[in-house]
């Protein structure tokens, strides 16, 4: 009996923990906004950011849109030979690419790449008081440490995303007219006659741009957040692939269904 | 918010702290610390590890706020100030971690323009001059372009004090300037926080346990212990004093009145315990 009430006891206060950290990562998020108007000013200080994330990211981002299209191109034959139209196959990988697997592994690529660095560094800057040195020389390092980093995240995700895509074509484009013999004038023609701008272009980019926001504010919260020691770097670190990674897939989901209008 | 003060002595006053009491959770740190420190002077705070004295610079710096008793800075209740008034009053008032606390992804020359990047929009070329200047004052103009990786603990200390004194502050509070530096450095550090307080009249504020350093170079100097100040005086007089408590930290005896355990159980009773911690 009192066993069982010692875990309901428990259960309770992991429950209240998380809750009370979602409001703090939500007032936290409020902060940072709010701080990101005085970088109208200064948006080279955002621009630095986005290309500490290019750098990062951009070249495995290009090697894992190359594959990921180059595989789409081999699966999508396989299927479509056996109903006779594999010339549209430049249309299908198009269209996985753009709507669903563009926006999904660029941010999961991000969160494990450029995510975890973004809450190493701010977590390491808290720890070595680099942050509270800033306050006390009168600097607020919201605004000036991670408003930046947090626009920066997310002017950066839409753009790789769209890289992702566009070398995605090409790999596929490499397989299936290259290696395959699918027809290169069809490959083009139907993904240009059937991919639309504003379902699945646009649809995408929106999804690129929340998949921002998200993986973003969980990074530099988790810095901020961190216990100021090494472990607690650490931990902080893996939790920010963790939460993104989940969040990032929970969202497309619900996102998908929304764009689809299913729901 | 300002309450001047009325009498003359309290106006020589600059940083004026009186009864505070600060605890972390249920744990009392300061418990009733009164501690005035006088204009233009360099004033010692000594104390063991771990007796609140990091803790003391950060409510003089309005990180964190007593539980009560007042501190002021110049007349201004720092507890009470709005988070944009506390950033005006930093910008007159320096602190000088005891880690240094570098950017580590700046140079040198990048650390010490920070600041008056910030607040000022000082035209490049002015702002390379004041940077040289400031470099130059603690000796590491050459330095310019290393990274604070690049620098033993010495140097870094004395960049972090070239990019405290960027606005040449009213106060100035280094937090443990001594610890882990030879006796050549901690000499040049003590020459240039003498300096400093001399040629621009910067009241000093020197935390240490390092006694002999600390006694050479300040004007006035308060012990403190169990969260209070236990003894004060110019370090001629506080060297001489008879009191135990005093007398245990210069001598720098390892049992005495300030306990060598950190307060834990009978240790008899503690070993005994077959379980739990
Ligand atoms: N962030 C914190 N959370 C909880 N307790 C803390 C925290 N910072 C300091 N303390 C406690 O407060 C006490 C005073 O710490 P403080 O850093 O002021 O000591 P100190 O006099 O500067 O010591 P040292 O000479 O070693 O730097 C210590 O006993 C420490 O355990
Ligand atoms: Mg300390």
């Amino acid at each position: 009996m009192e066993r069982a009430l010692e875990t309901i006891a428990r259960l309770g206060r992991t429950f209240l923990a998380a809750i009370e950290r979602l409001g703090r990562a939500t007032f936290f998020l409020y902060e940072v906004v709010i701080a990101t108007r005085p970088l109208a000013r200064r948006f080279f200080l955002v621009m630095q950011q986005v290309y500490a994330v290019g750098v990062l990211t951009l070249l495995i981002i290009l090697v894992s849109g190359l594959f990921v299209g180059m595989v789409l191109g081999l699966q999508g034959y396989n299927t479509l030979v056996k109903f006779g139209s594999e010339q549209t196959l430049g249309l299908l990988v198009a269209l996985s690419l753009v709507r669903e697997l563009g926006p999904v592994v660029t941010a999961l690529l991000f969160a494990g790449r450029a995510g975890s660095a973004l809450t190493a560094e701010i977590g390491l800057m808290k720890a070595t008081e680099q942050l509270a040195g800033m306050e006390m020389m009168a600097v607020n390092p919201i605004t000036r440490v991670i408003a930046p980093r947090f626009l920066g995240g997310i002017l950066a995700m839409p753009l790789l995303a769209a890289l992702f895509s566009a070398i995605g074509v090409l790999g596929g484009h490499l397989v299936g007219v290259g290696l395959l013999g699918v027809d290169a004038g069809a490959f083009w023609s139907q993904m240009q006659g059937s991919v639309d701008f504003y379902d699945d272009i646009v649809n995408g980019v929106i999804k690129s741009v929340v998949f921002g926001v998200v993986c973003t504010w969980i990074a530099v919260f988790e810095g901020y957040d961190a216990v100021p020691t090494s472990e607690g770097v650490a931990r902080a670190t893996n939790r920010t692939v963790v939460y993104s990674s989940l969040s990032v897939l929970a969202l497309d989901f619900i996102l998908t269904a929304l764009m689809l209008g299913e729901i | 918010m300002a309450q001047p003060q009325s009498d003359s002595v309290a106006r020589d006053i600059l940083v004026d702290i009186r009864d505070v009491h600060f605890s972390r959770g249920d744990r009392p740190i300061l418990k009733g610390i009164t501690l005035p420190i006088r204009r233009g002077s360099v004033t010692a705070i000594m104390g063991g590890s771990g007796c609140g004295k990091t803790t003391l610079l950060n409510l003089i710096g309005g990180q964190i706020k007593p539980n009560s008793g007042t501190i002021r800075v110049d007349g201004v209740s720092v507890p009470d100030l709005s988070t944009r008034e506390l950033f005006e009053l930093r910008k007159r008032m320096a602190l000088l971690f005891q880690t240094g606390a570098l950017f580590t992804d700046l140079t040198v020359f990048e650390n010490v323009a920070f600041p008056i990047r910030e607040h000022t929009r000082l035209p490049e070329p002015i702002l390379r001059k004041v940077v040289l200047m400031k470099l130059e004052t603690v000796g590491l103009r050459g330095a310019r372009d290393l990274m604070p990786s690049e620098l033993s603990g010495g140097m870094a200390r004395r960049v972090a004090l070239a990019r405290a004194i960027a606005f040449e502050p009213l106060i100035i509070m280094y937090d443990e300037p001594f610890t882990g530096l030879d006796p050549i450095s901690k000499g040049v550090i003590g020459k240039l926080i003498r300096e400093l307080n001399q040629s621009l009249g910067i009241t000093s504020i020197v935390v240490s346990h390092d006694v002999a350093e600390t006694c050479s170079i300040s004007d006035y100097a308060y012990l403190m212990g169990d969260g209070r100040v236990m003894g004060e005086g110019t370090p001629a007089e506080v060297q001489k004093t008879k009191s135990e408590h005093v007398r245990q930290f210069m001598d720098g005896l390892p049992d005495g009145p300030v306990p060598y355990q950190y307060p834990a159980a009978p240790y008899l009773e503690d070993l005994m315990r077959w379980n739990g911690r």
